[in-house]
């Protein structure tokens, strides 16, 4: 069937932009290293939870010795203790783990969502498409925080503060970003040649949407996706810090340990505050800069061709 | 060219600006782009001068050169005479006192060239009051109508807004900005490109009118030969960073002598048009041109000396030509130097071999 | 009378009818994400402390028991006549927090807009004009960093530093409370309060008290206005007629300024007005770290008290804000654009 030859393309897609990506020059190239670079090591400390984190997440003693509160970093705590009695370094670890958790599934939840959403209705368009365009509209132009609120809000009631309800409360938020830009191009990409022309020869609509337009609607997912996981991070660890994310006993939350380290930092001691921060912004920064990066390697347009001073040489000799 | 200007001054008022041996050279990634290489142009008081070419063979540099409107990292060098000073030597800020009030300049696109966000009235204002800063609201608002006046504006219009006019309009309300401040060189980059049939020949009646209405000199861009016919003086065929011919735009028409000006004549469509003719080949990459006559890769009439050495400018008639081929049909001195080999007409696979070379 | 100005009132009344819609469309999706879906607000809220009876009397007074339609046509009229509802948990009128307590998300946003501006714009500006410098990219690296960073950890850092270097300088809340007790009600704003008690020494004190907030939130929307102007400085200085106002001697300072820079910020009006949801999404978070008595604190206690109407009649509110910025901004850019009036 078609599949093989289509994965193909997508394959040899993948490839080109990964080639592209690497020839980019300058800024560009280096942001995104350094953005995958510091990515990828979250993404390990997700991983590997476990063996990197010397305690669990919810472990405040060890071979029936309690941890000591609020203490500085020292000898069996790297960054020293919280006011939970928690191992700051193992938190912090043990948050990458739900923070990509939650970010990725989110993500590809509402990107799946969001472009089948703009696939159809850009492809259908009339009634269903006006109305999906209206509703989106509406949604985007909510504040993400507090569309996230109101979700977490509800979901709460049914399904209880979990890993799941904070990526379902987070999806909604990111649905309109890419059903706007798959809606939009599907629309300009019915009129295109071939589509008519595969519209003519009797595809079916689902045929015409997989085949034709998915592969072409779908070449800016990657950057909005990428962007969005930077937004999602940081939507997750402020639900946290309202105290409306994740209970600290189900799952390590950067955020809610930055609105227990509220105190300690009215008190003088910022270091309960500290790491889990700068884990964040770390994240954030790095999952930007991929964006931006892949942004400008997959629109060049966006760059400009370099001007260099130029040092006119001497005239030629005259030839007597 | 020596005698060119003993000629020159016999005869015509002293020129008003003077481009000797100038250079401009934009950097890139790949090295710098010899977009003007060695150009001499004069310009009289009260003459239109047209500047023809191929699009990217520099004639739009050379233009923006001459007000020093160039990208950052672009050098200039050789001599450019304005009136008395030489601009290349000029401190910026002074160079930038003389744009608009000196050489002024018109543009290819009307409609993106006035700031939509401020009024006519406020374009013109603007303009007078960074030149002449003792004018009072009152007379600018007069020289500017007058300005208008003269482009066929209505004073009623002045409080508008650029979106408020049509293309042609637009063009109309640059030149009447550019003629305000009274400049001594206008320099008109494809002032009718982008505008349609009708309104160009209207822009070139009144660029024809202003010729004869004042001492302002117009050196007009365009690839459209019709119109030098119709407005310019004198003409300068510009090939691959270079001036190849200047005269007299109606003699270098009825008899030109650079290979390059004949096929470019030949090209054009007219009513005796029976055949397409197109030269052959794309203008060369200015990164690295051709040596010895950038043309000769197109050219029909190249012989072997254009390949190794550069022909200088030589003079027949009122015409100015650098041009190999010319020097040795019109028997010259420079054409009696050349060895026998020299003159000799190669085939084409001995250019590329040379030029491999 | 030129055609341009008397187009503006039309586009005005013309963009004010639209705001009837999109307001319905708002008020729609708040009904559905917070009526539609199942579950009882009532007992979600008092459960535990009511008996049935009580519970099934306040679901009537509600109007919970009826059918959705009916609810939710009397929400759109209880929006219509200003009508937010009265909270469950402790049965206040959702319209009387917004009185009380809207006051202090205002002065907190406003200033917050004060501090961006003043940070962001002369650094957009200044990256945009000196492109590919190493000034240039350190002032977007700002820019990331600035975005990046959750709000309330800047917030806390901050607390953190001044405890830590300028003892004394207050941290949390909106005023001392012996400035709340001497400063009369009168607007709900309690800084305009104390101005017109012409009250100085409260004056200052609310003054100390916003200069952290104001300035954490404001350092979250200037990493945006950084972005923003430096882009749409860019962009402008490759315009066509700024080359053309060059071309006719303008200096370049004023070419920056009269052409490059008013252009630029035509646009990023615009986007500021859309970063209201980003200045709500950051006042919420803002007031939670400083304690700040505004809309937001209010928001997240009747979240965590699982108060329903509460929930539903502040985000109605903050719907109704949104459509009201979105228009006032288009007004703002067809005054300073006049191609928009077409």
């Amino acid at each position: 069937m078609s599949t093989p030859a289509h994965r193909r393309r997508t394959g040899g897609r993948v490839r080109a932009t990964a080639r592209r990506a690497w020839r980019t020059e300058g800024l560009a190239r280096w942001i995104l290293l350094v953005g995958l670079v510091v990515t990828t090591v979250f993404v390990l400390f997700a991983l590997f939870a476990p063996w990197i984190a010397p305690y669990g997440f919810d472990q405040n003693s060890s071979d029936g010795v309690r941890f000591p509160k609020t203490s500085g970093p020292g000898p069996g705590h790297l960054l020293g203790t919280n006011d939970q009695f928690y191992d700051i370094f193992s938190r912090v670890v043990w948050g990458a783990r739900t923070a990509v958790l939650v970010v990725v599934l989110s993500v590809v939840l509402s990107a799946v969502i969001g472009v089948l959403l703009g696939l159809v209705s850009g492809y259908l368009g009339g009634w269903f498409d006006r109305i999906t365009v209206f509703l989106m509209d509406a949604l985007y132009s909510f504040p993400s925080l507090l569309l996230a609120i109101v979700f977490s809000f509800m979901l709460r009631e049914r399904i209880g503060g979990s890993i799941l309800a904070a990526a379902l409360s987070l999806t909604a938020i990111y649905i309109p970003q890419y059903f706007r830009v798959v809606r939009n191009t599907t629309v300009a990409a019915r009129q295109a040649t071939y589509v008519e022309a595969a519209e003519a020869l009797g595809a079916r609509p689902i045929t015409v949407m997989r085949r034709y337009l998915l592969p072409n609607v779908t070449s800016s997912v990657p950057v909005i996706g990428t962007l969005n996981a930077a937004d999602a991070l940081g939507t997750l660890a402020a639900l946290g810090f309202l105290g409306l994310g994740i209970p600290p006993n189900e799952a390590a939350d950067w955020g809610y340990d930055l609105s227990r380290a509220l105190d300690d930092v009215a008190a003088g001691d910022l270091g309960p505050a500290l790491w889990p921060g700068l884990a964040i912004i770390l994240l954030v920064t790095a999952l930007t800069l991929v964006g931006e990066g892949l942004s400008e390697t997959l629109n060049p347009t966006l760059r400009r061709p370099r001007r260099t001073a130029v040092v006119l040489p001497a005239r030629p000799e005259e030839a007597p | 060219m020596t005698a060119d200007r003993l000629v020159a001054g016999e005869q015509d008022p002293a020129p008003v600006l003077e481009a000797r041996d100038l250079r401009v050279w934009y950097g890139t990634d790949r090295g710098p782009v010899r977009a003007v290489d060695g150009v001499d142009l004069t310009l009289r008081p009260g003459e239109v001068v047209g500047l023809v070419g191929e699009s990217g063979c520099g004639k739009s540099t050379l233009g923006r050169a001459l007000l020093g409107l160039l990208p950052p990292g672009t050098a200039r060098d050789g001599e450019l005479r304005f009136r008395d000073q030489d601009l290349l030597t000029l401190r910026p800020r002074e160079q930038h006192r003389l744009r608009g009030s000196g050489i002024g300049m018109i543009f290819q696109d009307p409609l993106t060239r006035l700031n939509p966000v401020m009024r006519i009235s406020d374009h013109f204002a603007e303009t007078l009051k960074v030149h002449e800063p003792g004018l009072s609201d009152a007379e600018v608002q007069a020289r500017s109508v007058e300005a208008l006046r003269l482009m066929g504006i209505p004073p009623t219009r002045f409080r508008a807004y650029p979106h408020e006019f049509s293309g042609g309009m637009r063009q109309r309300l640059m030149i009447a900005l550019a003629l305000v401040l009274r400049p001594a060189v206008v320099v008109a980059d494809e002032p009718t490109t982008a505008l349609d049939v009708l309104v160009e020949a209207q822009i070139i009646r009144i660029l024809h009118d202003l010729r004869a209405a004042s001492d302002t000199a117009f050196l007009l861009i365009t690839h459209n030969l019709g119109i030098i016919a119709e407005a310019c003086d004198r003409v300068a065929v510009m090939y691959a960073g270079r001036i190849v011919e200047v005269g007299p735009a109606r003699e270098v028409f009825a008899d030109p002598q650079h290979s390059y000006t004949r096929e470019l004549l030949a090209s054009t469509i007219s009513l005796r048009t029976t055949g397409l003719h197109s030269i052959p080949g794309a203008p060369p990459d200015l990164v690295e041109p051709p040596a010895g006559c950038r043309f000769h890769p197109r050219c029909p009439d190249a012989l072997a000396v254009c390949t190794e050495r550069a022909p200088r400018p030589g003079r027949v008639g009122g015409v100015e030509v650098a041009c190999w081929a010319a020097e040795v049909r019109h028997d010259t001195a420079a054409a009696a130097a050349l060895t026998e080999a020299e003159r000799r007409h190669p085939h084409r696979g001995e250019i590329a071999d040379a030029d491999e070379a | 009378m030129s055609p341009a100005s008397g187009s503006l009132p039309r586009y005005i009344a013309v963009r004010l009818l639209l705001v009837l819609p999109m307001m319905w469309v708002l008020l729609t999706m708040v009904f559905l994400l917070l009526r539609v879906a199942p579950g009882d607000p009532v007992t979600a809220a008092v459960g535990d402390k009511l008996g049935p009876e009580e519970l099934a009397a306040r679901r009537a007074a509600l109007g919970l028991d009826r059918p959705l339609v009916v609810q939710y046509l009397e929400y759109l009229g209880d929006v219509a006549r200003f009508d937010f509802g009265a909270t469950i948990s402790d049965r206040r009128p959702v319209l009387d927090i917004i009185a009380n307590q809207g006051g202090a998300t205002l002065t907190l946003t406003l200033g917050a807009f004060l501090f961006a501006c003043a940070i962001g714009i002369p650094l957009g500006r200044l990256a945009g004009r000196r492109r590919d410098s190493a000034l240039d990219a350190g002032i977007r690296l700002v820019g990331v960093v600035s975005y990046a960073a959750p709000i309330f950890w800047v917030g806390i850092m901050l607390v953190g530093l001044v405890v830590a270097y300028v003892p004394g300088w207050p941290t949390f809340g909106i005023a001392d409370s012996e400035t709340l007790y001497y400063v009369p009600d009168r607007t709900g704003i309690l800084l305009l309060d104390a101005l017109l008690a012409n009250d100085g020494v409260s004056l200052v004190d609310i003054l100390q008290h916003h200069v952290l907030p104001c300035f954490t939130l404001g350092l979250l929307l200037s990493g945006v206005i950084i972005r923003l102007v430096r882009i749409n400085v860019i962009r402008a200085l490759d315009e066509d007629y700024v080359e053309a106002a060059r071309a006719r001697g303008i200096p370049e300072r004023r070419v920056v300024r009269r052409h490059a820079f008013r252009n630029a910020l035509v646009p990023v009006i615009t986007v500021i007005g859309l970063q209201f949801a980003l200045t709500l999404s950051g006042a919420i978070l803002t007031e939670r770290t400083f304690n700040w008595p505004g809309l937001g604190n209010e928001l997240v206690t009747y979240v965590t008290a699982r108060d329903y109407v509460a929930v539903q009649g502040l985000v109605t509110f903050f719907a109704l804000a949104i459509v009201v910025v979105s228009v006032l901004v288009d007004i703002l850019n067809a005054l300073v654009d006049p191609r928009v009036r077409y």
